[in-house]
């Protein structure tokens, strides 16, 4: 088990019935408008409020295959609660979040299933990739009726649900219910196959109707200073402390460099696995952060320093062990966002382990081998989800691209459901959307 | 420091708060609880032959989050002897001798039980009597209660029976399960009643369960109808008390029950003609010790409209209730939302869309929200909007519409003229 307490406790009986009957059931509501998946939030909560917990969670999941674990994950503050007409000075908004994680517990709790395949169409889709926007996809597909067949590189599915996200915001468990309420609709899964490597792109584009490529992103990319070699890549270590509950050879002083939420979720992790001094070094400022404000707050909540305006520069070595870490003073030139070095500035850390969070790299490999379109390994996609060869699909992290999509569960999510109804609509031979 | 005493046809109490003849009033321990909190008097637990009671005996109707906004019982009157009840009554009244209590009765509908009843009840200092004619279940079955109160001659005859006995005044106990209640309210009038009370518990049947489609409350899979009260009847009861109120032919003081559980209510009653309040659900739900609250309120209400006492309210609003064709057709009012203050749930626009008359646009503005604004000209002044609103940002504004006021009756009697 993972110590520490989950960030979020569910709601009590009385609370639920509090929160919900005092939702104002909004007509258009913006809280809907703010949702990604475009749940419709009053409903929900009405069927909460009126005790259909079953048709709440309905309601819930057919607009967010994922809507377990984004009732955990999603940054509530920046969608629906955020956009909620209580955000007044007198009144707060109603916690979406946790109500609807109260409906989706409940039907996984009680084991109620709520979907069905449809009628076998006799076509197959090859979803590549078993994390959110695969499993959305698939659920889709299978409701359909078209036959899928999940390739996924890890031994379980779920992708950064089941791996990438702390457990003390989101247990594997519930990422698996969620997998598995997909499997039970009846897809083959070959899990531990890497497409590129174990399988042919071009042979799942010869023997399937259609290919979905949901891959996601792949490990950080490198810092490029001497001593690389010794620096943890952060979406492994927190993999492997959130299946293993320990992490080895950490040690009491941590180093984490870079500022978005993986960051924020090593820099934890970290913490909670009894480093005693975890520091996050960031090259530019506060302000410049990419986490979201609430991630922040919680880290600091947890006991994590922070140092800005500092680049990495070097890894110090002793014998094979990490002792530190060097870094250079930075500023931004006046009147731009480039950053300089301040010549001379250099000052060491000392740190027992290095993680880098500085991004996730692309999965060039893959997208190569399906002979699709991309931007520097950010998969070219129009609003349907239609790479650039006819049949290949796209959604999730495979095509996130900053400034442009937000690298969201969530997102992921409703891109699964947007490639479902457009593969749908190719697989009955017709090229304009539902 | 306002007066506060009220006088009810000569029934005197220190204040127009009285417990309704209820379970609340079942004992003397209980109405002396009741009394140390402040009550200006009570109504006894109706006495008359002691009775058998069934489990369960009440239900509580909930609106989301807020219990008990209506209840309803089946519990029949007292269960316990006359002699136990008189002898508390008397210690009650010894304990505190400027307190009313009236006793309540119920019996068949004959001369001798009701003068036996009568004399038997009033050997004990009490300082009225109220007659249970409104007591809708269980009772109603054996010939009394409200069986009686459907029946202005019954209700003539009883009262008649009781005032050729009782020494001291006589309040009779309407039920509001009729069409009109003026006419049983006339009957107790011509019975030579000194007061009337209203209303009674209605009729109702609470809920059926959804697993085991048992009725609520239910006795091992049985139920019948019960008694409905609470603040969800408040509206019917004030109806109610107004007709009495406003009827040449009753014309004797009103003593207002239904819904009553703050100051504001029990003001509500005296505006339209009550003298007094009587109060039982509230209590049931929150203890005796409201009354202190019911009892502040009033008196600062008093103090900041400048009145000295709370004879200075009763029936001031009387005669704004009249009939509809006496409404002024020229008066208008129209809906205006403030947009400083709206939160934009849009609940007045899909009310007045749906329900209403398709008068709120939503006015898009540059940050893609809207501004919902009132189109004045075709707004009919329903309010529905207003209501509806969370956060109170919708007035309704009196429009000069520069006609004289009409109304329906004087627009018909100028056209058949």
């Amino acid at each position: 088990m993972f110590p520490g307490k989950p960030i979020q406790k569910a709601l009590s009986h009385l609370e639920v019935s509090i929160e919900a009957n005092r939702c104002l059931y909004c007509y258009d509501a913006p809280c809907t408008r703010a949702c990604p998946t475009h749940i419709d939030i009053p409903a929900f909560i009405a069927k909460i409020a009126d005790g259909n917990i079953k048709g709440s969670a309905r309601t819930i999941l057919e607009a967010n295959p994922m809507g377990a674990s984004c009732a955990r994950v999603c940054p509530v503050e920046e969608l629906c609660e955020g956009a909620c007409v209580y955000n007044t000075e007198s009144d707060t908004p109603i916690r979406i979040g946790d109500l609807q994680r109260y409906s989706t517990d409940h039907v996984r709790e009680h084991g109620i299933a709520i979907f069905a395949a449809g009628p076998e169409t006799g076509k197959r889709v090859a979803v590549i990739g078993g994390g959110p926007a695969g499993l959305s996809v698939a659920r889709d597909l299978r409701r359909c009726g078209h036959g899928v067949t999940i390739f996924e590189a890890h031994e379980r599915l779920g992708g950064l649900n089941t791996y990438g996200i702390v457990p003390f915001r989101l247990s594997s468990e519930v990422a698996l219910w969620e997998a598995q309420q997909v499997l039970d609709l009846g897809c083959e899964v070959r899990s531990g196959v890497r497409v590129g490597d174990d399988v042919a792109a071009e042979s799942l584009v010869k023997d399937f109707d259609a290919v979905v490529l949901a891959c996601g992103m792949g490990g950080v990319p490198r810092l490029g200073i001497p001593g690389e070699e010794h620096v943890w890549d952060s979406i492994e270590f927190i993999e492997r402390a959130k299946t293993t509950g320990t992490a080895p050879g950490l040690g009491n002083r941590v180093a984490v460099i870079g500022a978005g939420n993986t960051a924020i979720d090593a820099l934890t992790c970290a913490k909670r696995l009894g480093a005693a001094c975890v520091t996050m070094y960031y090259r530019r400022g506060e302000a410049q952060m990419t986490a979201y404000e609430f991630e922040y707050d919680f880290a600091k909540e947890e006991g994590i320093e922070f140092r800005f305006f500092c680049a990495p520069t070097r890894v110090v070595v002793e014998g094979a062990n990490v002792t530190g870490l060097e870094l250079v003073r930075t500023s931004l030139v006046a009147g731009t966002d480039k950053l300089e070095s301040i010549a001379g500035s250099e000052f060491i850390e000392p740190c027992d382990t290095i993680i880098s969070a500085i991004g996730q790299s692309r999965l060039i490999t893959a997208i190569e081998a399906l002979g699709i379109a991309h931007d520097g390994g950010v998969v070219r996609v129009d609003d349907d989800m239609r790479t650039s060869r006819a049949g290949v699909f796209a959604a999730g992290d495979a095509i996130f691209e900053k400034g442009a999509r937000e690298a969201m569960v969530v997102e992921a999510a409703e891109q699964g459901k947007i490639a479902a109804r457009s593969i749908d609509g190719y697989l009955h031979g017709s090229t304009s959307s539902p | 420091m306002a007066d506060l005493r009220s006088n009810l046809a000569g029934i005197r109490s220190p204040n127009p708060f009285w417990l309704a003849s209820a379970p609340p009033t079942n004992s003397g321990y209980q109405v002396q609880r009741a009394f140390a909190d402040g009550w200006g008097g009570a109504v006894w637990k109706t006495l008359g032959t002691p009775i058998v009671n069934v489990t369960s005996r009440f239900a509580g109707f909930n609106y989301r989050e807020h219990r008990m906004v209506g209840m309803n019982n089946i519990e029949l009157i007292t269960d316990r002897p006359l002699d136990e009840n008189l002898k508390e009554i008397a210690e009650c009244k010894k304990a505190f001798p400027d307190r009313a209590i009236i006793a309540s009765l119920m019996e068949v509908c004959e001369q001798k039980p009701w003068h036996d009843l009568v004399k038997r009840v009033q050997e004990v200092d009490i300082d009225g009597f109220e007659l249970n004619f409104g007591c809708p279940h269980g009772m109603s079955e054996r010939g009394m209660g409200a069986a009686v109160g459907q029946h202005p001659d019954l209700i003539e005859r009883v009262t008649t029976y009781v005032k050729e006995a009782a020494r001291v005044p006589v309040i009779v106990k309407l039920t509001p399960n009729v069409t009109d209640v003026r006419f049983p309210a006339r009957g107790a009038a011509r019975g030579g009643a000194d007061a009337i009370s209203l209303i009674n518990t209605i009729n109702s049947v609470m809920g059926v369960d959804l697993d085991s489609w048992n009725p609520i409350p239910h006795v091992d899979g049985k139920s019948s109808h019960g008694g409905y009260c609470g603040p969800a009847v408040k509206p019917i009861a004030l109806n109610m008390v107004s007709d009495c109120a406003r009827d040449p032919e009753v014309n004797i003081p009103i003593s207002g029950i239904g819904g009553v559980e703050t100051w504001r209510d029990a003001v509500e009653f005296l505006l339209l003609g009550a003298t007094n309040v009587q109060v039982c659900t509230a209590v049931m739900h929150s203890g005796f010790r409201i009354v202190r609250e019911m009892i502040d309120g009033l008196n600062d209400y008093l103090d900041a409209k400048g009145l000295k006492s709370i004879s200075d309210l009763v029936g001031k609003s009387r005669n704004t209730i009249t009939t509809w064709e006496n409404l002024n057709l020229n008066y208008k009012i129209i809906a205006r939302v403030d947009q400083k203050r709206c939160i934009h749930c849009n609940k007045c626009y899909i009310a007045c869309e749906d329900a209403a008359h398709q008068c709120i646009d939503r006015v898009p503005r540059a940050d893609g929200t809207y501004d919902l604004v009132v189109d004045e000209s075709h707004c009919v002044g329903c309010n529905l909007c207003m209501m509806v609103c969370p956060v109170d940002c919708i007035d309704m504004l009196q429009v000069d519409t520069g006609l004289p006021s009409e109304s329906w009756k004087e627009r018909n009697a100028v056209a058949t003229s």
